[in-house]
């Protein structure tokens, strides 16, 4: 568990981070999304302790970090921004020596580096110096460091940062593999990021908390909540009668591949009457798609915002 | 293994993997031995000791000791690796003194492999061993308090050189302080107490005195407090950082 109460950081006259209250669960894979600079890393150092705070609390698993600074940090497995290891060690090497200083016993630590061994898939680089692997492969080490001693709190920046499709996929599946019993925070610049992942956001842009919400409830914010989009070659007449049904509010044409969104008004449902309209109309429609509603629009309109507006 | 331990290995192992450690052997058995032989006359003064070794350390330390300081903080804030460091549950405390013992672990086994000279003096002569191992050992106690100082100012810059020069300024500040010539200078401008007091922070005072094989308690204890103080300045200075 993780939680923070009023967190303030500041830097000279910058605050960094502006009473930040938030709270994640085990069981919950939050996300703490931001512009850049918005003070998701510094947010984070906060909680795993290695900036203290100008004023208010962080808690993990129950303890202060800055009154149980040993206990809170025991309880939390955190990679760091950019996943940094010391290069002139080989992987087992650092492994060993993170097991060294998280104080595992040696059958105990011989067993758990095994297991995330294997889970990150490093066998193949065990004997090789951090500073020839690839980024992918840092990150990976950066990872198993976090998770070697099967923390129940795991905090991790940014971890996807830098890799190719296929890497961030793997990582992603590690995350969520390991989300049933553990709390996890993970901080991302990525939309898309949030959809594979969190099921709890919390956006914060210039150190403030703007939204803390599910992924569906930040969706359903947008405007393109339940609108209706299709591709229908030679559509201009149906704009005009679907201009008319009663629930829809707006239509919009995309000027260049000729596809049609239709808003519709608040509560209202469309799809069936748009559908029914576009039939009536014998016009050929090659697909027709219900929008959840657009997280980067719904990110814009928070971060880009007066920033005043409501917390959900 | 307690975090210190396993912080001082993982120092020393890197010391050795990235060349740092076989060049400053090398330059260091190198030096001492020339300076001993060339610049302290051990073969022309006739006497079976270790002197004119031991008056060359300061001066070698002096280039040396700093070079291998510099990098202890530096090198974590450049890379981000402190933030991984100081995010496992391990106190300031213990992180420095990992690496202090690290350094200074180090600096003994450079002195050891110095034993070479001690065989050959024994060879030629009957020299006072004790003497020469007092000498040995003013001779580390003096590396540990440059190290804790190179320790200590190494935390104020993310440069190895600002932090080499520092280290380098102040040793030579604490070597000269107790020199006849600086003394004299303060004598007519400050009072005999004071001058005193300065005269008595001098490291070479405090090493020449071990190393003549008057083994103090007052001195052991000068080099022990230095060593303490400088490490714990070092400690305020990280715990500071973290608050700023």
């Amino acid at each position: 568990m993780i939680e923070t109460d009023q967190l303030t950081r500041r830097y000279g006259s910058l605050t960094a981070v502006d009473g930040l209250t938030i709270r994640a669960e085990p069981g919950q894979v939050l996300g703490l999304l931001g512009p850049n600079g918005a003070g998701k890393t510094t947010a984070m150092r906060l909680i795993a302790g290695f900036l203290a705070p100008t004023s208010g609390t962080a808690r993990v698993c129950g303890h202060d970090v800055v009154r149980e600074p040993l206990a809170a940090r025991r309880a939390l497995g955190y990679l760091p921004e950019g996943a940094p290891s010391y290069g002139e060690m080989t992987v087992r090497e650092f492994l060993v020596f993170i097991g060294r200083m998280r104080g595992l016993a040696p059958e105990v630590g011989r067993q758990r580096f095994d297991q995330v061994v294997s889970r990150l898939q490093l066998e193949d680089v065990l004997e090789q110096c951090i500073d020839t692997l690839s980024k992918g492969l840092r990150r990976r080490v950066g990872l198993a460091q976090a998770i070697l001693h099967d923390p129940p709190v795991l905090m991790l920046d940014e971890p996807t940062d830098g890799l190719d499709p296929n890497q961030k996929h793997a990582v992603r599946q590690l995350i969520d593999a390991m989300a049933r019993e553990r709390t996890i925070l993970i901080s991302t610049h990525l939309l898309e990021e949030v959809h594979a992942l969190c099921n709890r956001v919390v956006i914060i842009a210039r150190g403030r908390l703007l939204a803390d919400a599910t992924p569906a409830e930040l969706e359903a914010r947008s405007r393109y909540h339940g609108a209706v989009s299709f591709s229908a070659p030679g559509s201009g007449l149906s704009q005009e009668m679907l201009g008319r049904l009663p629930q829809v509010t707006a239509i919009e044409v995309d000027p260049l591949d000729g596809r049609v969104t239709v808003f519709p008004r608040p509560g209202e449902r469309i799809l069936e009457p748009v559908e029914n309209l576009l039939r009536q109309q014998g016009l050929e429609v090659s697909e027709i798609q219900l929008e959840r509603g657009r997280l980067d629009e719904v990110f814009r309109q928070i971060t880009l915002g007066d920033g005043a507006e409501g917390r959900a | 293994m307690s975090p210190t331990l396993a912080i001082m290995r993982r120092e020393l192992r890197s010391y050795f993997v990235t060349s740092l450690a076989w060049v400053f052997l090398v330059i260091f058995l190198v030096l001492a031995g020339l300076l001993t032989f060339y610049a302290g006359d051990f073969y022309e003064r006739g006497l079976a000791d270790l002197q004119p070794f031991f008056a060359v350390h300061p001066w070698l330390y002096l280039i040396l000791v700093p070079a291998v300081s510099m990098r202890m903080w530096p090198e974590e804030a450049r890379d981000g690796t402190q933030e991984l460091l100081l995010t496992l549950p391990v106190t300031l405390r213990q992180a420095m003194l990992g690496k202090f013992l690290a350094a200074w672990l180090f600096l003994g086994l450079a002195l050891a492999l110095t034993f070479p000279l001690w065989i050959t003096v024994n060879y030629l002569g009957s020299p006072d061993n004790g003497v020469i191992l007092a000498g040995y050992l003013g001779s580390w106690l003096m590396a540990g308090a440059f190290v804790s100082i190179g320790a200590c100012l190494s935390t104020l810059t993310r440069s190895q050189v600002v932090a080499f020069i520092l280290t380098a300024l102040v040793c030579v500040l604490l070597i000269l302080a107790g020199q006849p010539q600086v003394l004299d200078f303060f004598q007519g401008t400050l009072p005999r107490r004071l001058v005193n007091g300065v005269a008595h922070l001098s490291m070479l005072r405090h090493f020449e005195a071990i190393s003549r094989g008057v083994l103090d308690l007052r001195d052991l204890i000068y080099f022990l407090l230095t060593i303490l103080a400088w490490l714990a300045g070092g400690v305020l200075i990280l715990e500071l950082k973290r608050t700023r």
